[in-house]
């Protein structure tokens, strides 16, 4: 099934998010649509898939003009999306929910739905348990649940929006081999969002990049990474440059910590970051690494050891404590852990500003938010209720919260979901706080930024911590290696 | 957006909320129709309940209205606290009881100049209430028992003391009630035309004045707010989320016993059972509709007391039972509510997050804390 979309415009307020798009996609290819945040790819797609309404344009099927204005509408003409932000199902299981996403009377044939969902999950490489709480799904997880459901509804265009935003290599190859599959061999065309270079590169046929709103240029594949920066930013951005650290004194040890979650046990673990340093925590997803961020700010407790901050024991201390000791903690989640969807820009600085008395001083929170909003470029008014930001802007508000020098600064996933140049500026402001002496803790999937940020990188690998060698010197390829299982040492005799 | 399908957008709203009264009332028609009465001669003896009559206001029943407005008044003030900052404080009657009770023990117990008795009878049962309330809060922060639960623990616990009070120690009539209080432990009536406690209502005003300054000019008010939306957001933004709870369920609480107390030193002079009278309830449904937007409280809480107060005309005057004011406030509030469903769907393919207290942090809140 070809797509065609013509002259499609949308505007948000002042924002024209799409500006005159024009764009074929035929069948049984893969489409790359690329952009830095907010280019607006996530509002093309909520068009073509039925979230929004175009202001103008036509969308074209098999050159037949279709109209449609709801998600269900979409998916009847064929078209369905993987959202960016999965939806929230709570307590049903995975068949519960493949089920209750069809178009089922009263009594489900419960028999007939676990074949097929086992037959789809088979043919596609997911290895999804049917009766497992969708609540206990990871992210990739949860998007495969969501592929087969919309596979059995029947969509013959499949458009996934920053799929491999959050999840782990592993899933990230299964996921790119099914999307390869059902292109090759079922004839979907399939719509892959990212602004991953990378991700695109490896997966996509063709690409069509995005910026301000405006198709930029489309390619066929293969085109190299330079071509594509120069289109997506209108120049060709430099890598980044590795800077030399003399760490101060200590300012996080963590002792014989002993923690536990569902997943994973860590034990003996021990940790010491210093002074102006950067120490960069590796591993799949649930390895351990969250239960040490959490437990070095205070909101999880630990079963055994000791937390010190600047030689203090703050060992199972509230959250608060470790705040006024001067540790900033920024998560993963932007809009589940640490903004306030609902409150405006201005309220989060006020909220966050020590010089505010018990009396709001309104004027003074919309100035700070202006500053902020300048000097940390984020898009959007001082009014804008957070919520309305695109998610690079919600993770440049997050930096804009954290105060100007804190002893640590332990962040999870600092650039999950952020262009290479919204990336490279976040770094810039956390390498600019580690440079005044701030002692920086951070989690990331991506092994690019490991490599190329940390001064000591920790692996994590089923709740065991080993420290790689020379993190300086450690390449992409070793350190995957060793996220995989494979202990310090043996990746000599590869 | 243009200006004009803004334009557009509001007279739609203000259409669909015309709308939803129309229907409301039509189907109240309807029932009344059904049960074999005239709507219209319902609605006559209704105004008349609220003291609306051809010759003009009746004072005496229209202060009947403002009477219960006062305690209903002071419930959603404190309820707006409560909503503000995320939680269901399903337990503001049973806090009410418990005022209640602390007012008649001070006025049973203590003989002192009406300037200094009166208010020591208030002050004990809006602390009563506040107790009351961070009982329930603390049930919640320490040991992860969600408010509504612990809320209508603490009802029932509150109904049953009083009940067992009344028919034990303090009561002489035979279970009822207790004794009528002194005329000096009560609070008085204007005049003999306009039946309303001054103090009650300038009270009242102060109350909902400070309290709406309150939440909407100071830290600590955008503080609930935030925690309102996201609790967990909020304690990573460094809010001290389960102080706020407590505070917030005090101060709710407080309020609510403010309010008991008018029902025993004003409306009834003594304690009854049950003294609380469902006006907990009704503060929730009212706050229920108002959202955050406290300035609409004192109007739609006035309008509930007026139907309330009108249809206790109705069972007098044409044997119907006054339980139709409860069925054409259910009606209301569903028509209300079902008008911001259909105005949430019209508005875009992107439905709003609606800032509702949320239920799915307390155990993740539990667990930090341990
Ligand atoms: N629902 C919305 N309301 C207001 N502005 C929006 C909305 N959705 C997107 N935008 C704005 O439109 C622009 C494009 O956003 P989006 O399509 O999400 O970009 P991308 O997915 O490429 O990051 C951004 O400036 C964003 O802030
Ligand atoms: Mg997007």
């Amino acid at each position: 099934m070809s797509v065609e979309v013509r002259h499609i415009h949308k505007t948000f307020g002042a924002v024209h998010a799409n500006d005159d798009i024009s764009l074929t996609f035929a069948d049984g290819r893969i489409y790359g649509i690329l952009g830095e945040n907010g280019a607006g790819k996530s509002t093309l797609m909520k068009i073509l898939s039925g979230f929004y309404l175009a202001d103008s344009g036509q969308i074209l099927i098999d050159g037949r003009l279709v109209h449609y204005d709801t998600p269900r509408g979409a998916i009847e003409v064929g078209i369905g999306m993987l959202a960016q932000d999965p939806l929230d199902v709570g307590p049903l299981t995975v068949l519960e929910n493949f089920v209750y996403g069809q178009p089922v009377g009263p009594l489900p044939d419960w028999q007939a739905a676990r074949r097929r969902f086992a037959e789809l999950a088979e043919r596609l490489g997911f290895r999804l348990e049917p009766d497992m709480p969708v609540e206990r799904l990871s992210i990739g997880q949860r998007q495969e649940l969501e592929i087969i459901r919309l596979l059995a509804l029947g969509v013959r265009v499949l458009i996934l929006d920053e799929p491999t935003t959050g999840i782990s290599a592993e899933q990230k190859s299964v996921l790119f081999a099914s999307l390869q599959r059902l292109a090759r061999e079922d004839g979907l065309t399939i719509l892959f969002v990212s602004h991953k270079l990378e991700d695109v590169l490896e997966l996509c046929d063709e690409v069509a990049v995005l910026r301000l709103g405006r198709l930029v240029g489309t390619a066929v594949m293969p085109v190299t990474t330079g071509e594509l920066v120069a289109m997506m930013f209108g120049q060709a951005l430099a890598p980044p440059s590795r800077r030399a650290a003399t760490p101060g004194d200590t300012v996080l040890e963590v002792q014989d910590l002993f923690m536990a979650s569902e997943r994973v046990v860590m034990r003996d673990c021990q940790v010491c970051v210093r002074a102006g340093e950067v120490v960069g925590l590796a591993g799949l997803d649930g390895s351990g690494q969250q239960l040490l961020t959490r437990a070095c700010v205070g909101l999880a407790r630990p079963l055994g050891g000791r937390v010190l901050i600047n030689g203090v024991d703050m060992t199972g201390r509230p959250y608060r404590d470790f705040l006024a000791a001067g540790v900033s903690f920024g998560a993963a989640g932007r809009l589940e852990e640490g903004l306030v969807a609902g409150l405006t820009l201005a309220e989060h600085f006020i909220l966050t500003d020590a010089g505010q008395g018990w009396w709001i001083d309104r004027e003074r929170g919309r100035q700070i938010a202006e500053e902020r909003i300048a000097h940390y470029r984020i898009m959007g008014r001082p009014d804008s209720p957070i919520e309305t930001l695109s998610g690079g802007n919600q993770q440049r508000v997050l930096m804009a919260l954290i105060p100007p020098a804190p002893r640590l600064l332990v962040l999870e996933h600092p650039t999950r979901g952020l262009d290479v140049e919204s990336a490279r500026w976040i770094w810039e402001q956390i390498l600019a706080r580690c440079a005044a002496g701030t002692a920086v803790m951070f989690t990331s999937a991506d092994l690019d930024e490991l490599v190329t940020y940390s001064d000591r990188i920790l692996v994590f690998y089923a709740g065991q911590v080993t420290e790689v060698p020379d993190a300086r010197s450690v390449t992409v390829d070793e350190l995957g290696h060793l996220i995989g299982g494979q202990r310090v040492g043996e990746e000599a005799g590869r | 957006m243009t200006r004009s399908s803004l334009l557009g957008q509001r007279a739609l709203a203000l259409g669909i909320g015309m709308a939803s009264i129309a229907v409301s009332l039509l189907l109240t028609a309807l029932i009344i129709l059904a049960v074999g009465a005239s709507p219209l001669e319902v609605f006559n003896k209704v105004t008349e309940g609220i003291g609306l009559t051809p010759t003009g206001l009746d004072m005496v029943r229209f202060s009947g209205v403002v009477n219960f407005w006062i305690p209903l008044m002071f419930v959603c003030t404190g309820l707006l606290v409560t909503f503000t900052a995320g939680l269901w404080n399903i337990g503001v009657e049973g806090q009410m009881m418990f005022g209640a009770v602390c007012a008649t023990w001070v006025a049973q117990e203590v003989f002192l100049p009406t300037v200094v008795q009166v208010p020591l009878e208030m002050l004990a049962a809006a602390l009563g209430g506040a107790f009351w309330a961070a009982l329930t809060g603390l049930l919640k922060t320490r040991g992860g028992v969600h408010e509504i639960f612990g809320g209508v623990a603490m009802n029932n616990l509150a109904n049953i003391f009083s009940i067992y009070l009344i028919s034990g120690p303090w009561g002489n009539q035979g279970g009822q009630a207790t004794p009528p209080f002194r005329q000096e432990t009560l609070l008085l009536p204007m005049s003999s035309e306009f039946r309303v406690s001054a103090v009650a209502l300038i009270l009242m005003a102060v109350v909902f004045g400070g309290i709406f300054l309150a939440l909407s000019g100071t830290r600590w008010g955008l503080e609930l707010k935030a925690q309102g939306h996201s609790q967990r957001s909020a304690l990573l933004l460094g809010v001290p989320v389960e102080r706020n709870v407590l505070l917030a369920m005090a101060l709710c609480g407080f309020m609510a016993g403010l309010a008991g107390s008018v029902r025993v030193l004003f409306t009834y002079g003594n304690l009854r059972p049950l003294v609380s009278g469902g006006i907990g309830f009704l503060g929730l449904l009212v706050v229920l509709l108002t959202g955050t937007r406290a300035l609409w409280a004192p109007p739609i809480a006035f309008f509930f007391a007026a139907i309330l107060g009108g249809s206790t005309r109705l069972k007098i005057a044409l044997q119907l039972d006054q339980s139709l004011a409860g069925v054409v406030q259910g009606i209301l509030v569903l028509m209300v509510i079902l008008a911001n469903g259909v105005r949430g769907r019209l508005r875009g393919r992107h439905p709003a997050q609606a800032p509702e207290p949320s239920a799915s942090l307390e155990a993740e809140e539990a667990a930090i804390h341990g």
